[in-house]
């Protein structure tokens, strides 16, 4: 299953970094949204894949028995999902801002209009 | 308390800066504050002839060594009475000659900020802070030379000397390095104990180059001294009191202040002793080729810090007590100098002395200023310039090596000198009456020069008052103690005879002055051009770099990243034992399937022709990720990507109404490179993630963490506890960094309203009702669900941020069905109000540990009867907040035309 991961972590670089030298804006930020669900994969997987153990203690149990999946690049991840959707929507509102006063979403012309 | 005083000076600055350019009339005054300055350093001064040098320390960054430790003895002190004193009457005196400036103000600011940065200079006793206050006096030197910045000379020497004491500046940072690293303390009194050692070590040699680079580019030595001439581009009292009395001295106190650290050595004393002789002969050499009037006092002042170094460098008790004489009557006479010279330019648009001619009948005061300034200069009999040369005479007639050498040198310089400060002060006076001739200033204008010419004669005839301060001084500056006894007639002597021959000289060059100033050369190749050429080809060179670096480009800018990123990555990668392409964990059909529809997503994202569908395959692959969230353990992750994938595609929608087309833009080979790009770095973390899934890594976090999780954090679900106990800080930054976003969204959409009156419909709404009641009935149910979310993600999959999301995507819901208004009225609250108050509650949870005296967020629970503790508190924070986050995004990109 890792080299399934490694194809879609590649897959999603590549199309990620692709669409970010492109010079829409709109195809920059869906490369971004690419890019941080690539980066998510990859953290995901420091820890070692281990399929169906959530690290949550069961009832009444006092403690973890392996195997179980590692939690540190979990929390990593969770707070990088939400973060990421806050940059994104930002980003979002700052294209769509740049859009309305220059007037163009050609990110090679943005820098010239002023 | 005198440590207080001198730091209370950079406030005062600004309040000074601020009343002055407010009430102009309040520059009057200002003169107050140094005067409080001179009496407390006085003070101190009497005090620690009496008692001896005190220490005064102020704790600054401690875990750094760095502490405001000022060392008072008699050579810091004399320094300081010198800045705080002429700065007294240089205060008073600006307060005249920019009476109208309307950027007075800035003046003074940047004057008393000098000013302390002057006193810290002399006062530190840690060489780091000194360098500190060193580099403060020449970053306040670059701002009043520049003072009238909009001449085009006046930027450029400001330029040019920030440029060169900033260079020294930082040779200053290095030897301090070095001498904390060799000496082991940071205190100049305490490497003073240890001299020896420091010589002994290898890396002697490069401290002294070190320091007498700084030394030598603050007090202009050769060959740094072109800036000095040219910083006269600033307001005369800045040119008085800077570039005469007190900055350009700052070398010459440094030199004085490492003599007892470094000055053991023949080293020391050769170089030392031979830059200043050099720049003793230029200076005067160059002052009488000069018609301005504060060039010639300039390239004068140069001469005389060539001599202080020169006289410090030979290092003999004579020497250094004739090289202290001396620094009093220069900054006396020359100070008295500079001002009558701007007295001349106030009052007549002037200064140059082939025009300006018979002043003595309509400024009789100033003539009578200038007239015993330039005569304590010339070193005539009665004046301190007198006493001051005769002890240099007398301490360099003493036997030693090359004597015979400095001493001519020396004689030769002061002829040239006498005659540089009968041009500067006796000339314009003298000659026949001009018809724009002037008249006698106000008083603002008369005390200070008359005053620093009164103390010249004064103490020329009654020396002994200086004995005491001196003598401490040179004690400092030789660590032992001495003792002066300084009298005005030392009988006939060898001495007296050259000072005749001296005044004789000077006369005579002064007569034949004008033959003189066009008969002598005048170098054609200096360090000027050095600099100037070096300067310049500094400039060429980033003109050249500069604008294929920063193209203001986004697209080159992340291609240079990731192309070095990716050059950076493979060659780590290369480092590593073969990867191994055997998998640990099996392939499951339904997984090839999902990672075919991840893999599927991204293309058609990538080949999307309109927004709409690369949204939706943006979509797609977020759901692929969440499910192999789903099936590798990560429950609480794929709950979280699900909700965020839902509110993203919502958001998408909102913005992307107004970006429609995607077509390619870049032609078919640009799309090419980038391809090849884009395939580069996706096969690195293809690789990279192949590399770590397949090799162990540290167990230990985790198993800390899975150990501790249900015991200290009381809690089941070990990621969130991870999240809101153990590293609860992180989160805490993260909630705010999501708050920070949401107000930014928000604020550019307002922004963006109130610039744009014709505001337009918002969404339209869903139409079906079907959709609208499905909407009504599912939202309490979100709701709910987002509340058991909450509440059982301590110990069960769920948690704030999943909780948070949940409830957002219920009023989302509602939103599409009924519109803005209704949402926001079923929301009760304002989004930035729960934001607001999501933050607090997580603040608040931080409450116990604080009382307690714990690290921040440390958790506290209470067992018994309930199970109740602050991480709990925190998580109702996190979920306030990430809904007030998306509720606020999405309610003003929903209001917005």
């Amino acid at each position: 299953m890792e080299i399934l991961f490694a194809l879609a972590a590649g897959a999603l670089y590549t199309a990620g970094i692709y669409l970010m030298l492109r010079r829409r804006l709109a195809q920059l930020i869906i490369g971004l949204g690419l890019l941080s669900n690539g980066t998510n994969l990859l953290i995901f997987a420091v820890g070692g894949l281990t399929r169906a153990y959530p690290p949550v203690v069961a009832r009444g149990a006092d403690r973890l028995v392996p195997p179980y999946a590692d939690p540190v690049p979990q929390a990593l991840v969770l707070t990088a999902i939400v973060i990421g959707f806050g940059l994104l929507a930002f980003l979002l509102v700052l294209a769509h801002r740049v859009h309305a006063i220059v007037g163009t979403d050609d990110v090679d012309d943005v820098g010239r209009e002023r | 308390m005198i440590a207080f005083f001198v730091l209370a000076t950079f406030p005062i600055a600004l309040i000074v800066g601020g009343l002055v350019r407010r009430y102009p009339s309040s520059a009057r005054i200002a003169a107050s504050w140094p005067a409080v300055l001179t009496v407390i350093v006085s003070a101190e001064m009497f005090g620690s002839l009496s008692d001896g040098p005190r220490d005064v320390e102020i704790a600054w960054a401690p875990s750094l060594g760095l502490s405001l430790s000022f060392h008072l003895d008699a050579l810091g002190l004399l320094f300081a009475l010198l800045i705080t004193g002429i700065g007294t009457l240089v205060v008073l005196y600006a307060s005249a000659y920019l009476a109208n400036h309307p950027q007075a103000g800035r003046f003074y600011a940047s004057l008393f900020a000098f000013m302390g940065s002057m006193l810290g200079v002399a006062l530190s006793d840690n060489i780091l802070t000194l360098f500190v206050f060193w580099e403060l006096t020449g970053f306040t030197s670059f701002l009043l030379i520049g003072f009238e910045h909009d001449r085009a000379d006046a930027r450029s020497a400001a330029l040019q000397a920030l440029i060169v004491t900033g260079t020294g500046g930082l040779a200053l940072l290095a030897a301090g390095v070095v001498l904390v690293d060799v000496s082991g303390t940071a205190s100049l009194s305490r490497m003073a104990t240890d001299s020896a050692s420091i010589a002994a070590d290898p890396s002697y040699v490069a401290v002294v180059t070190l320091v007498l680079l700084a030394a030598f580019t603050k007090s202009a030595q050769v060959p740094f001294h072109f800036w000095l001439p040219n910083a006269m581009a600033a307001p005369t009292p800045v040119s008085a009191y800077l570039h005469s009395a007190t900055m350009v001295k700052a070398g010459v106190y440094l030199v004085a202040r490492m003599t007892p650290i470094l000055g053991a050595t023949a080293l020391w004393t050769t170089v030392v002793t031979g830059f200043g002789a050099a720049t003793m002969l230029v200076g005067a050499y160059r002052s009488v080729q000069e018609t301005d009037l504060k060039r010639i006092l300039a390239y004068s002042t140069v001469s005389a810090l060539g001599l202080l170094t020169m006289l410090i460098g030979v290092g003999t008790q004579q020497t250094i007590a004739a090289a202290l004489v001396y620094l009093v009557a220069h900054a006396c006479y020359k100070g008295a100098l500079f001002l009558v010279a701007g007295a001349i330019d106030h009052q007549t648009g002037s200064r140059d002395i082939r025009t300006l001619s018979g002043l003595q009948r309509t400024m009789p005061l100033t003539a009578m200023a200038g007239g015993v300034a330039a005569l304590s200069m010339a070193g005539v009999v009665l004046t301190l310039g007198f006493v001051a040369k005769e002890g240099a005479y007398e301490a360099l007639l003493g036997p030693g090596q090359w004597r015979a050498w400095l001493l001519s040198a020396t004689v030769l310089s002061s002829v040239l000198m006498g005659t540089a400060g009968l041009m500067a002060g006796v000339l314009p006076f003298r000659g026949p009456r001009k018809d724009d001739g002037g008249h006698e200033p106000e008083w603002r204008l008369l005390l200070p020069p008359m005053t620093l010419a009164a103390i010249g004669v004064v103490v020329g005839l009654a020396p002994w008052l200086l004995n005491s301060s001196l003598a401490a001084a040179a004690g400092a500056i030789l660590n032992r103690p001495q003792t002066l006894s300084l009298a005005i007639w030392h009988g006939f002597s060898p001495a007296l005879i050259l000072s005749g021959v001296t005044f004789i000289g000077a006369i005579a060059v002064y007569s034949a002055r004008d033959v003189v100033r066009t008969l002598i050369w005048r170098p054609v190749f200096g360090s000027e051009l050095l600099y100037v050429r070096m300067v310049s080809s500094l400039d060429a060179i980033s003109r050249m770099i500069g604008p294929p670096l920063h193209s203001a480009s986004l697209r080159s800018y992340v291609m240079v990243i990731v192309v070095s990123a990716m050059a950076a990555g493979f060659a780590a990668l290369s480092t590593l034992p073969t990867l191994r392409l055997a998998a640990r964990t099996g392939i499951r059909i339904h997984e090839v399937l999902i990672v075919t529809v991840i893999i599927a997503g991204a293309i058609a994202a990538t080949l999307a022709k309109s927004t709409m569908a690369a949204v939706l395959s943006l979509g797609v692959v977020g759901y692929g990720v969440a499910m192999t969230f789903l099936l590798y353990g990560a429950p609480d992750l794929a709950m979280t990507q699900f909700s965020v994938e839902t509110l993203t595609v919502i958001i998408y929608v909102l913005v992307f109404r107004h970006f429609r087309n995607l077509g390619p833009l870049s032609p078919p080979l640009v799309r090419y490179r980038d391809l090849i790009i884009g395939t580069g770095i996706g096969t690195f973390i293809g690789a990279l993630v192949l590399s770590i899934s397949t090799t162990d890594t540290a167990a230990r976090l985790r198993e800390y963490f899975v150990q501790f999780g249900p015991t200290l954090g009381h809690g089941r679900n070990i990621v969130n506890v991870i999240l809101v106990d153990f590293r609860g800080f992180d989160t805490m930054g993260e909630i705010t960094v999501l708050a920070t976003a949401a107000i930014g969204v928000r604020a550019l959409i307002r922004l963006a309203n109130v610039n744009n009156q014709d505001i337009g419909s918002p969404i339209s709404t869903a139409t079906s009702p079907i959709f609208k009641t499905g909407a009504r009935m599912l939202m309490p149910l979100l709701l709910l669900f987002a509340a058991f979310l909450l509440w059982r993600g301590h110990n069960e999959p769920g948690g704030g941020f999943v909780g948070g999301l949940v409830a957002a995507a219920a009023f989302s819901l509602y939103l599409m069905a009924y519109g803005v208004s209704r949402a926001r009225r079923a929301l009760f609250v304002n989004p930035l109000t729960l934001l607001g108050v999501g933050l607090l509650v997580a603040l608040i949870s931080s409450i116990p540990a604080a009382v307690r005296g714990q690290p921040f967020l440390t958790a506290r629970w209470i067992v018994q009867p309930l199970m109740l503790g602050t991480p709990m508190l925190f998580d109702i924070g996190v979920f306030l907040v990430v809904t007030g986050v998306v509720l606020m995004m999405i309610f003003s990109l929903a209001e917005e035309p």
